[in-house]
């Protein structure tokens, strides 16, 4: 096989890593984080307050922390993957015993400096761990009994501690970034598509094993207007903020449902709506696109990547960030029931942030040494 | 190296095809969520912005400005003032406990108000206003501005509110108002409409007919509201329309003194324009002061109206069915003459008592009238010659002529719903009604005005009103309405076979007041400007025994319930007749003594104020 060995010996300079910045990527990261700092300036009704000053300092240290993640070597990465997976597990195992208890889950573990919802980093750390296993592994034996097997216990674990929080939706979607990987690398179809056919033949089944609150959930999202002061009323007044909303939005800091505080959880779950409402249909759009320009670039990325670890990370991590977006706008545009996920950058939670820039800090690792081979 | 890189190729070409499939995935997922958008944002756009703008544009409606009650002369009979109050928000309060024991303090308020404020304030949001007091002195208003330093968020406001301000003149004519309850919502449409808390509406009187008129239209205020209902600006405010002002054919003057002559005694005095109808004066005694409603009338106050064995609250003018008593005689002889049962030169001889149908019928002058013509017997009231006539009569023939004359029907038709029809009998009302044949010795106490009949004393004002005017008929109103175009088409028709008859019943009525001997004739008044005509009556309320005929008590000795009616009407002045009234004053005794002496005041006013309403009535058409 023909190698360019010039690239391959070579360790990169600094400014050749400088040079080899996505740019298109980072300038869209900080598009969207400017963004979700003037949609934080809104929720805080148009003045500088807590939410905006927290956001912004996370932002600020986390996009730090991304461009300081880029300069070092994919192969550091590839080392650390399943480390930092039994590291997270750790912490999950730490919030079950120790976590903080908020609105009814124990969600949070106090890491003295900071609160941290470990959750939220193994949708991430997953597909690192995952990448690592499958990196070196032949693809006859992707589909083998031992990786399968091997492949859903890492998936099953985390999926496990995070449900007993309780916390649903957050475990179902670190399930989706397990399978993105499992997926990508090659698990013959028909594993995929029993596991669909299963899970509907199991739903009445699930369903009968839901608590009250989720089953109310799903109910609401069957008929919202049932109870539209209860259970229904988040989905009803964010339908109504997006709709209302029309093709121009009704302008910066004058979404009245969000200012008048009709809208629930409008700094965190419900962040899209608020934009929405203020920037009407063209914003949304707006914003559609540059979150299809990072995922465009994260899978251009790992495209051009030499190595199968960074492919098949920037993959799956590309789909899933596109299933986070899609879940999150999903929920409140009512097509899918409450669930908490938060959107990715624009929503307010430093968990979720510290996991999505890691994940982007990953990627553009991936791009500056893309033609690092890992052995 | 070389199997190694074939399994790369592979492994390379397996990802790049399922990354293939997971971006032509993304690609409809996204065309999902922007159709979705789409669809709310641009579609349904409408709908959703509707929807916004319910959740936070909230309206106030503020009580309407209810109409005023005019007098003929413009004199406001039913107004509005500006009733100072004290408002407290309590949120904007930083010591609650402290500014409302102060107010206690202050207002004087006793312990069961001051619960009743408590109990109020525990009902409502902190940011609403609590009413700590809705009617309050202008001493106490201007004491509270004096100490409004140390009262913080306490709001003196000063808010509309009906006042009546001749009292108890009134009160049966145009009634009152009170907050409006349940019932009153239900039943009319207007205060359906403009319904506030504490919206105060028509109870009874022309106040309840009219009520969709006077209501008026709420002012709107309109308030962007945060989800927890909390004021956030004000985005609008709607001026409502203030109700329609009445003007009434009623002259206060007239009516006062009315109100003067009933004082301290059970009655009705209703004066009439006999051509146009319009009623001057209409008062039932006793009355009571309207203005305790309108704050809601307190169980003391309550109780003394409810309790008075004179019965306040009965509108006796228009509610009070009474016997009509010799009042009813002209008809009685107006009917003979008309039927041609007798004629002016026909005589009966009175003895002081008859005997027809193996019964006794007792003539009032137990000594008897001797030999009478009709209009001696109308002059003397001489019940023998009535009892006679009335048997010829019969009581068919009778009750037609009285039905014509406006007995037995609703004066006003719709205009008060609790006026009463009185009662007209004749012999298929007794079968149908009570299932038993007419006796003959029935029509016999009906010419004089006993027994079923019973009239209400518009009625009988009415009827003296058509008598005057030459025998046509009117219809009486209240209201100066602009549209007078829309009288019913029979105003004016003749109520008689041949106006010689009304002529005679005139001049025997005449008679009854100016001619020495008639029943009136301490009451007339001599000089011709107004002079006036009229006729007594004396109901009896029980059958009087032969004992007490034997006795001949004085009214004094008889208890008070036992007492007759005395009633008298009357019209003036003679020579060109203008107005028609009718007195009756509960157990008054009789009517020439008590009724009758009335009339000589009322008259005396309404001749004189006749220039002047006649002025203003010319003044108006000219303006036209």
């Amino acid at each position: 096989m023909y190698q360019h060995t010039r690239f391959t010996t070579n360790r990169l300079g600094f400014f050749q890593k400088f040079r080899n910045f996505d740019y298109i990527l980072l300038i869209c990261i900080l598009l969207l984080g400017f963004i979700s700092l003037a949609t934080m300036y809104s929720t805080d009704g148009g003045e500088v307050k807590f939410h905006t000053k927290s956001h912004f300092t996370k932002l600020a240290v986390f996009t730090l922390m991304m461009l300081v993640m880029s300069f070092i070597n994919i192969k550091y990465w590839f080392s650390i993957g399943y480390l930092a997976y039994v590291a997270v597990v750790g912490l999950l195992v730490g919030t079950y015993l120790f976590g903080i208890t908020s609105s009814g889950s124990q969600r949070w573990i106090n890491l003295y400096f900071i609160n941290l919802q470990p959750s939220e980093l193994m949708k991430i750390f997953i597909i690192v761990c995952l990448a690592k296993f499958f990196h070196r592994m032949k693809l006859e034996n992707v589909n083998s009994i031992y990786t399968i097997l091997t492949s859903l216990i890492i998936i099953l674990l985390p999926m496990g501690l995070v449900i007993v929080q309780p916390d649903l939706g957050t475990a179902v979607l670190i399930a989706i970034s397990g399978i993105a990987v499992l997926w990508f690398a090659g698990i013959n179809y028909k594993y995929f598509i029993y596991t669909i056919l299963g899970f509907i033949i199991s739903l009445p089944f699930v369903i009968a094993f839901l608590k009250p609150y989720q089953k109310l959930r799903v109910l609401t999202f069957l008929n919202p207007d049932k109870d539209p002061l209860g259970a229904g009323y988040q989905i009803i007044q964010s339908k109504i903020a997006v709709g209302s909303g029309g093709i121009f939005g009704k302008g910066f800091l004058k979404g009245t449902q969000s200012y008048l505080e009709f809208l629930p959880e409008k700094h965190t779950d419900f962040i899209f709506t608020l934009f929405s409402e203020e920037f009407g249909f063209v914003g949304s759009a707006i914003l559609l696109v540059i979150y299809a320009i990072i995922i465009y670039r994260i899978v251009a990325i790992g495209a051009s990547s030499r190595s199968y670890f960074a492919k098949i990370f920037c993959y799956s991590f590309g789909a899933a960030i596109f299933v986070f977006i899609t879940i999150n706008m999903s929920m409140v545009l009512g097509l899918l029931p409450i669930v908490g996920s938060p959107l990715p950058i624009m929503s307010y939670g430093g968990s979720s942030m510290l996991a999505t820039m890691t994940g982007f800090g990953i990627v553009m690792s991936a791009r500056v040494h893309n033609q690092q081979l890992i052995a | 190296m070389i199997n190694s890189s074939s399994d790369n190729v592979k492994k390379l070409n397996s990802i790049n095809r399922r990354m293939f499939i997971t971006g032509s995935l993304k690609f409809f997922v996204m065309i999902g969520i922007v159709s979705r958008l789409f669809f709310l944002q641009v579609k349904e756009n409408k709908k959703y912005l509707t929807l916004s703008d319910k959740n936070r544009i909230r309206e106030w409606k503020l009580a309407p400005v209810r109409g005023e009650f005019h007098d003929y002369f413009g004199n406001v009979i039913a107004g509005n003032f500006e009733a100072y109050q004290l408002h407290v928000i309590p949120e904007q309060v930083e010591d609650f406990r402290y500014v409302i024991y102060r107010l206690k303090d202050l207002l004087e308020l006793s312990d069961n108000e001051f619960k009743k404020v408590l109990k109020k304030k525990n009902e409502i949001k902190p940011w609403e206003t609590l009413i700590v007091s809705d009617n309050l002195s202008w001493q106490k208003f201007s004491k509270i501005n004096n100490h409004l330093y140390d009262l913080n968020g306490v709001k003196p406001v000063i808010s509309i509110s009906r006042n009546y301000p001749f009292k108890e003149n009134f009160t049966h004519l145009v009634g009152y108002v009170s907050q409006a309850n349940q019932d009153d919502i239900e039943s009319t449409q207007a205060i359906k409409k403009n319904f506030v808390p504490g919206l105060k509406v028509g109870k009874v009187g022309l106040e309840k007919t009219f009520e969709e008129k006077l209501i008026g239209t709420n002012d709107i205020e309109r308030y962007e509201v945060n989800a927890y209902g909390r004021r956030i600006s004000q985005l609008e405010f709607q001026k409502g329309e203030k109700g329609k002002t009445l003007r009434l054919t009623i002259d206060t003057e007239v009516q006062k003194l009315a109100n003067e002559l009933l004082k301290d005694k059970a009655g009705s005095i209703c004066v009439m324009d006999i051509y146009t109808g319009a009623v001057i004066a209409m008062h039932s005694s006793p009355s009571f002061d309207p203005n305790l409603f309108v704050f809601g009338i307190s169980q003391d106050d309550w109780q003394l109206i409810r309790n008075d064995p004179m019965k306040p609250l009965v509108n006796k003018t228009l509610q009070g069915n009474y016997s009509p008593g010799s009042t009813i005689k002209p008809i009685v002889a107006l009917s003979a003459l008309e039927n041609g049962v007798v004629n002016t030169n026909f005589t009966v001889r009175c003895t002081g008592k008859t005997e027809m149908y193996g019964q006794t019928y007792h003539c009032w002058k137990k000594k008897g009238h001797g030999y009478v013509s009709l209009r001696n017997a109308m002059k003397q009231s001489c019940d023998t010659y009535f009892y006679e006539i009335s048997r010829k009569l019969g009581v068919d023939k009778l009750s037609e002529t009285a039905k014509k004359f406006g007995l037995g029907e609703k004066v006003f038709g719709d205009l008060f719903d609790i006026e009463k029809k009185g009662l007209i009998p004749n012999t298929q009302w007794k079968k149908n009604a009570l299932g038993r044949g007419w006796l003959l010795g029935e029509t016999i106490i009906t010419g004089i005005g006993q027994g079923y009949i019973q009239t209400t004393p518009i009625q009988l004002c009415l009827m003296t009103a058509q008598i005057a005017n030459g025998g046509y008929k009117i219809y009486p109103h209240i209201v100066v309405d602009d549209k007078v175009k829309d009288q019913p088409i029979d105003k004016f028709t003749p109520l008689y076979k041949n106006s010689k008859n009304i002529k005679i019943i005139q001049d025997a009525i005449f008679g009854s007041t100016n001619e020495v001997m008639g029943t009136s004739y301490r009451s007339r008044i001599d000089n011709p400007k107004y002079q006036f005509a009229g006729k007594t009556g004396t109901a009896q309320v029980k059958k009087i025994t032969e004992e007490e005929r034997e006795l001949d008590l004085k009214t004094f000795q008889i208890p008070y319930e036992q007492r007759d009616h005395a009633l008298y009407v009357a019209f003036g002045p003679y020579k060109n007749p203008r107005y028609a009234l009718s007195v009756i004053v509960e157990h008054g005794g009789n009517g020439s003594t008590t009724a009758a002496p009335m009339a000589t005041k009322l008259f005396k006013l309404i001749i004189d104020r006749h220039k002047i309403r006649e002025s203003l009535g010319n003044k108006k058409y000219l303006e036209i």
